[in-house]
């Protein structure tokens, strides 16, 4: 692979998209033209379905549920949907599997290609309008069924606090100021989040909200996977605050998990 | 019809060299070593915002000495060629050498075929991820030669008597040590440099995917203090 010298006029700057179309390979984001013809049948790719999103007094939460299916085949049992943008922001994803997590490596490539190329990390609202962009560039595959519709949050340095974004498929950008919840489950687990949500939440609370949320909307839709106790699966979480992003860890999650089970078993 | 004068190839190159040499001595000096936990790069540099030293990859560091402009834009091109590697194959499948040699490749052509070469020496640096045992710094000069360099080196102007102040290393010392002598090395004898007027980074061990991390003005006076 050779050094990438570009003269002034051809430099991409610090756009890894750009860098990459520049460079010859194949254009992930913007498909627009590479996909023509009829709908994919659902049963031949993967899907993710659950995720939601809460903010909170340290910053914010994401978590979203492990199962993939293609079609009514469950495809996956441990699929993961919420992963680390950078140190201090993170994405879930639900909809068509492969160009989802494809989307993600992408933008977190393109984070870190921005901040090692101008030295200084993108604010906030700019990673989420890069999102964004990205969702957008994702529209012609979108309409032969490959959707790809995200949650970006993070935690701005500048202004101190958790923010959240939810998209549409056309790219479309909106803040919330509570929660936010995406996929097949969304409507049961926006539910959820909006009965139990109150704004002074502390992480342990947040954490039980999400965890419930992801329960009820497997209780409802089928491509929604709920806790797996044999197997020792669980819903994945993720806090971001101004210590950055962290992964609570399995053995939390399937205690509150337990705690959940309890507490319906008694009513 | 005029006929260009025959210059000896000899002589084209060395008048060259010269002129390369001359512009990389007139800017400040840098040092990188080893250290117990990876590698330090301390740097002569009063701007807090024109950087010598940064972030090439996970494990991997460059800095450059010289003309601003020149080295900046093959620190630039070193991202763009391993984020493109990384996206490509994989994390893992990037590495210094690789990325030393297509330095070295541009800048032996730069050398020979353009009317100016540049006026710059890198130091691309690599940390072995487990011990200090696979620690690379790879020093390459303006007309394409590598050098493997074992625990410490000098880019810039002065570097021999640099070098003879920070002396050999004979295992890789502690962080405050390395850097207490290698600041007392650049500054020699007859002035003393402060936190504001050196740049210093680190690619440390055990923090992390990205190991590469600037230590503000601070944390060097606390750890040189002691």
């Amino acid at each position: 692979m050779n050094l990438p010298l570009f003269r002034p006029p051809d430099d991409p700057g610090p756009n890894f998209a750009e860098l990459l179309r520049r460079s010859g390979f194949e254009n992930q984001t913007s498909t627009e033209g590479s996909y023509s013809g009829a709908k994919i049948p659902t049963a031949d790719y993967r899907h993710g379905t659950t995720c939601v999103a809460l903010r909170y007094a340290d910053g914010v939460l994401l978590a979203g549920d492990r199962r993939a299916t293609s079609g009514n085949l469950i495809s996956h049992r441990s699929i993961e949907k919420v992963f680390a943008a950078d140190r201090h922001s993170g994405v879930a994803i639900a909809g068509a599997a492969g160009p989802a997590v494809e989307m993600v490596r992408l933008f977190q490539l393109q984070l870190e290609h921005y901040e090692k190329v101008e030295g200084e990390a993108l604010s906030l609202e700019g990673k989420a309008n890069q999102l964004g962009q990205m969702v957008r560039g994702n529209l012609p595959a979108a309409m032969q069924g490959l959707v790809v519709v995200p949650i970006f949050a993070g935690y701005d340095v500048k202004l101190n606090e958790g923010r959240l974004f939810e998209y549409d498929v056309t790219g479309g950008r909106y803040e919330e100021a509570e929660h936010a919840s995406t996929g097949s489950g969304s409507l049961h687990a926006g539910t959820v989040l909006k009965l139990g949500y109150h704004p002074d939440m502390d992480s342990g609370a947040v954490t039980d909200l999400a965890i419930a949320a992801l329960f009820e909307a497997a209780d409802e839709d089928s491509a929604t996977g709920g806790p797996d106790p044999i197997r020792g699966i669980y819903p994945m979480v993720a806090t971001i605050t101004a210590q950055g992003y962290r992964r609570t860890d399995d053995d939390e999650l399937a205690e509150r998990t337990d705690a959940l089970i309890e507490r319906r078993r008694a009513q | 019809m005029n006929m260009p004068f025959y210059v000896a190839p000899e002589q084209v190159m060395k008048d060259r060299a010269d002129y390369a040499r001359k512009g990389i001595a007139r800017g400040r000096s840098l040092i990188a070593f080893c250290f117990v936990d990876g590698i330090a790069i301390c740097a002569e540099n009063k701007s807090s915002t024109l950087r010598k030293v940064s972030e090439i990859y996970d494990r991997i560091a460059f800095a450059g000495v010289g003309k601003y402009n020149e080295f900046d834009q093959l620190r630039i091109a070193g991202v763009r060629h391993a984020d493109l590697k990384g996206y490509a194959f994989s994390r893992g499948d990037v590495d210094a050498r690789s990325l030393a040699n297509q330095y070295a490749q541009i800048l032996g052509q730069i050398f020979t075929h353009e009317m100016k070469p540049m006026e710059v020496e890198i130091l691309v640096a690599e940390i072995d991820e487990d011990d200090g045992g696979g620690d690379q710094l790879f020093h390459i000069l303006y007309d394409g030669t590598v050098v493997d360099e074992e625990m410490s080196v000098v880019l810039g102007g002065e570097t021999e008597a640099i070098s003879d102040r920070f002396g050999e290393l004979e295992e890789a010392p502690e962080l405050a040590d390395g850097l207490r002598s290698a600041i007392s090395a650049l500054s020699g004898p007859d002035r003393t440099l402060g936190p504001a007027e050196l740049e210093i980074a680190v690619l440390q061990r055990d923090t992390g995917r990205r190991a590469f991390r600037r230590l503000d003005d601070a944390e060097v006076a606390s750890l040189v203090s002691d």
